[in-house]
């Protein structure tokens, strides 16, 4: 009947729109400052504007911290440190870390699509990756709060005090609570700058922080550029400066604080090998790339940027991801299916184009997924280069976006060299059906995470942090807890 | 078993084919490729968050009636329930106009004369299991007198099922060998080759045997018999679809897919057709290239279709159970 018409057309079938409500959120015309458990205005009265990068739409006015706000919230830190949390019982400590992650669960639809609108990356990362795991961790550190000696055997745990906090765009509520959990379960207080195109979360933060009644002052967020990050770390009165970002501002805050006393932990920027090798399962290995380089669109300090694929396998492996990149949707991160969404900033996207550009320059082979972009706001197609090698600027350079450099190796040994022959050291995956050869890998590659069959898994308990210009330092489990105390 | 075998090949629908012969390399099976299982089930996972709604969802809710191979396969079967069955395989819901047929109604042999007079004329097609299914414990000689038997009362389409004690004892040229003379004595009618997945119970297992089905002549795989548990699991599905893909990279030839058993409600199958659309692309989406083996399936996607339509959820009294 119906069949032999069906035999000649082939059915088109498109996925409707589904995009993610927002109208059960809440978003202010304007922020102010978070200092002393109240919300005050700069003292310069400056503001700027944070967009959504979707849209280039103006989603709110955050004000603009200068070094007198700084002053005012170290100040607050301090005094909240003396007076108030030092004082506080480890096991009051927890409940307040408690709360906060209960609420921010209650909240976490809100929370989700509030990072998806700020930062562009896709409700589906937001709602099951980032809130999830930010929640997560103000679980696992506040059932540290009370066990610090055991943490330690031993030892004696004291508190560092006041700590400095910046953080980077890519995973803004995330890495507030990879900050502040671990800063609060040791006993320390915070001061935390969100970055200037992603301060909306930390905002919503310090809202449900005041809302679970932590003691004023134990938290302040301060919202500004790199000045006001600066200003942090410049302060005589902090005791500890945790940074994410760029390996060069990391450079400068090493410098800036170098014979001050204040410790650090600096997490850095990357250039992570992915290696496939032969015997790999290949079409779960193409999927482990997509994920690696796609993921948050390639905005991951972690991000597989620099794939190695084995010679007698690399032809297929090439085939199958060029084919699994044309699948992948791009577009408005608020729906559902969406698989890359925004590039977080125009300037961003500027940056990622002129590494496009030097990769053809270069005499690269460029291929891009076939996807329609979005006539307004920052997009960018998931891009992959062949034909390029170790001395390739783009094989060097820390693209931090969903671009991808293809390299081909013949023996385990020359993917090691090839692997470790960067400044960077953060990360690595390896894809083997042979438990000897991820063990003798992971041995030998100089990354602080090497993940075997799968890439970009984080966890609560689990340390992260890198080598070399990656930074030093780790955050996540023990490792992260001990990054907050002095041990005696 | 002999490195290189040239097959004759003799699938009807194949597309690089003239006149019926192609000759292929067939590969080493205990070499095939490595899945692995968590891989899969974080990929099947993506599928599973696609969220299919409004136009997308109806369109997709009338392509799943129409791939649907209407089941009966039990041993209390009678000409009765079969015609029964049948009839609800041309008027799924005739309260709602416009919805197909369903693909095919699947029966035992003894009842495919049955069936054949009862579909005549309607483009539903037949299909028989065969082989000594559920099992497949009988010799050669008998699995293809039931083949020819279900051939000759009119059969359509044959869904045999592998030796899985051979493959499981690593006896992959027996059951190649196997397909292929079950393959020759289909003659028009096309092959369906069951796997019978939750006996294979690994991934890999599942991919090797896709393999060999397919490079034996199978115009489609098809996940499981029903009668054991877990069946096509969508991690299952997938495995085997990307064993298509890659078998058409290889050949050019095109292979079906039948997932069959535990497909129940609307929102799995859903689900594993956006996994046909992503793994293997459109073409394969419609009941030329794949199918749903279920029996209460149809009931589901007809309740949403009428909930889509009416904005309620109607009774399952108002489904007809046949």
């Amino acid at each position: 009947m119906a069949k032999k018409k069906e035999k000649k057309t082939t059915i088109e079938w498109d996925y409707a729109p589904a995009p993610e409500s927002t109208s059960h959120i809440e978003v202010k015309d304007r922020y102010d400052l978070y200092i002393g458990g109240k919300f005050v205005k700069p003292s310069g009265g400056k503001y700027f504007a944070t967009y959504n990068p979707a849209t280039e739409d103006k989603l709110a006015e955050v004000a603009y911290a200068n070094e007198k706000d700084i002053d005012k919230a170290v100040k607050a830190a301090r005094k909240a440190y003396n007076e108030v949390w030092s004082k506080t019982t480890p096991a009051e400590r927890a409940k307040y870390i408690y709360r906060i992650a209960r609420m921010m669960q209650e909240r976490a639809r809100e929370l989700a699509v509030i990072e998806t609108l700020d930062a562009g990356k896709v409700i589906r990362e937001s709602r099951d990756v980032d809130v999830p795991l930010a929640c997560n961790h103000f679980f696992y550190y506040a059932g540290w709060a009370d066990k610090l000696e055991y943490a330690f055997p031993n030892r004696e745990v004291e508190a560092l005090g006041v700590a400095g906090q910046i953080i980077p765009w890519n995973f803004p509520l995330l890495m507030a609570a990879w900050k502040i959990a671990p800063a609060l379960a040791a006993g320390n207080t915070v001061v935390l700058k969100p970055a200037e195109t992603t301060p909306l979360t930390a905002l919503k933060l310090a809202e449900i922080i005041h809302e679970a009644g932590l003691p004023a002052g134990v938290v302040n967020i301060v919202t500004g550029y790199g000045d006001t990050g600066a200003a942090i770390v410049n302060h005589d009165d902090v005791d500890k400066i945790a940074f994410t970002g760029s390996t060069g501002v990391g450079k400068i805050i090493q410098k800036a604080i170098a014979g001050t006393g204040k410790k650090a932990t600096l997490e850095l920027g990357g250039k992570s090998a992915n290696i496939i090798l032969d015997d790999a399962p290949i079409d779960q290995a193409v999927e482990g790339i997509i994920n690696g380089i796609f993921f948050n669109q390639g905005h991951v300090c972690c991000a597989g940027s620099r794939l190695f694929v084995q010679e007698s396998v690399a032809d297929i492996v090439i085939k199958k991801l060029k084919r699994r990149m044309d699948t992948l949707i791009v577009g408005n991160p608020l729906d559902k299916n969406t698989d890359v969404g925004a590039i977080n900033s125009k300037e961003q996207l500027d940056t990622i184009a002129k590494y496009i550009k030097i990769g053809k320059d270069e005499g690269a082979t460029i291929h891009q997924s076939n996807c329609k972009l979005p006539k307004n706001g920052f997009y960018c197609a998931p891009t992959i280069f062949t034909d390029v090698a170790q001395s390739s600027t783009i094989v060097q350079e820390e693209i931090f976006g969903p671009v991808l450099t293809v390299q081909t190796f013949r023996t385990v040994d020359e993917v090691i060299q090839k692997a470790n022959n960067t400044p960077y050291g953060l990360a690595a995956g390896v894809w083997t059906d042979k438990g000897s050869r991820i063990f003798n890998l992971t041995t030998k590659l100089n990354a602080g995470v090497v993940w075997a069959n799968t890439y970009n898994k984080f966890d609560p308990t689990s340390p992260f942090g890198g080598y070399k210009e990656s930074g030093f330092g780790r955050e996540g489990g023990l490792h992260g807890l001990s990054a907050y105390v002095k041990l005696k | 078993m002999p490195r290189y075998i040239a097959i004759f090949a003799t699938n009807k629908h194949s597309m690089n084919k003239k006149n019926g012969t192609t000759n292929h390399r067939v590969p080493d099976f205990s070499s095939t490729p490595r899945i692995d299982k968590v891989g899969v089930e974080e990929r099947v996972s993506r599928f599973q968050k696609r969220s299919i709604k409004s136009s997308a969802k109806l369109q997709g809710l009338h392509m799943i009636l129409n791939m649907i191979d209407l089941t009966t396969l039990e041993g209390k079967d009678t000409p009765g329930k079969v015609r029964q069955m049948c009839f609800k395989a041309r008027h799924l819901h005739d309260v709602h106009a416009g919805l197909p047929n369903v693909a095919a109604v699947c029966v035992y042999p003894s009842m495919v004369g049955v069936a054949k007079k009862e579909v005549e004329g309607s483009g539903v097609k037949v299909a028989s299991v065969s082989t000594a299914f559920p099992s497949g414990q009988a010799p050669l000689e008998v699995k293809l007198m039931d083949t020819k038997y279900a051939v000759d009362q009119g059969a359509d389409e044959i869904d045999m099922v592998i030796s899985r004690g051979k493959f499981l004892s690593g006896e992959y040229n027996f059951v190649f060998d196997e397909i292929a003379a079950i393959k020759e004595a289909c003659g028009k009618a096309r092959l369906k080759v069951i796997l019978e997945t939750g006996e294979l119970v690994t991934l890999d297992n599942v991919r090797r045997a896709s393999d060999i089905a397919m490079y034996a002549g199978a115009d489609f795989i098809k996940t499981s018999t029903g009668k054991i548990q877990p069946a096509a699991t969508m991690q299952v599905t997938y495995t085997m679809l990307e064993a298509i893909k890659d078998f058409m990279d290889e050949t050019g030839i095109k292979v079906g897919m039948k997932p069959a058993g535990g497909i129940s409600n609307s929102k799995l199958a859903l689900h594993n057709l956006v996994m046909v659309k992503e793994v293997l692309g459109e073409e394969w989406l419609n009941n030329e290239w794949f199918r749903f083996g279920a029996s209460s399936l149809a009931n589901d996607v007809l309740m949403q279709i009428m909930k889509a339509e009416t904005g309620h959820y109607q009774s399952t009294d108002y489904f007809s159970i046949d």
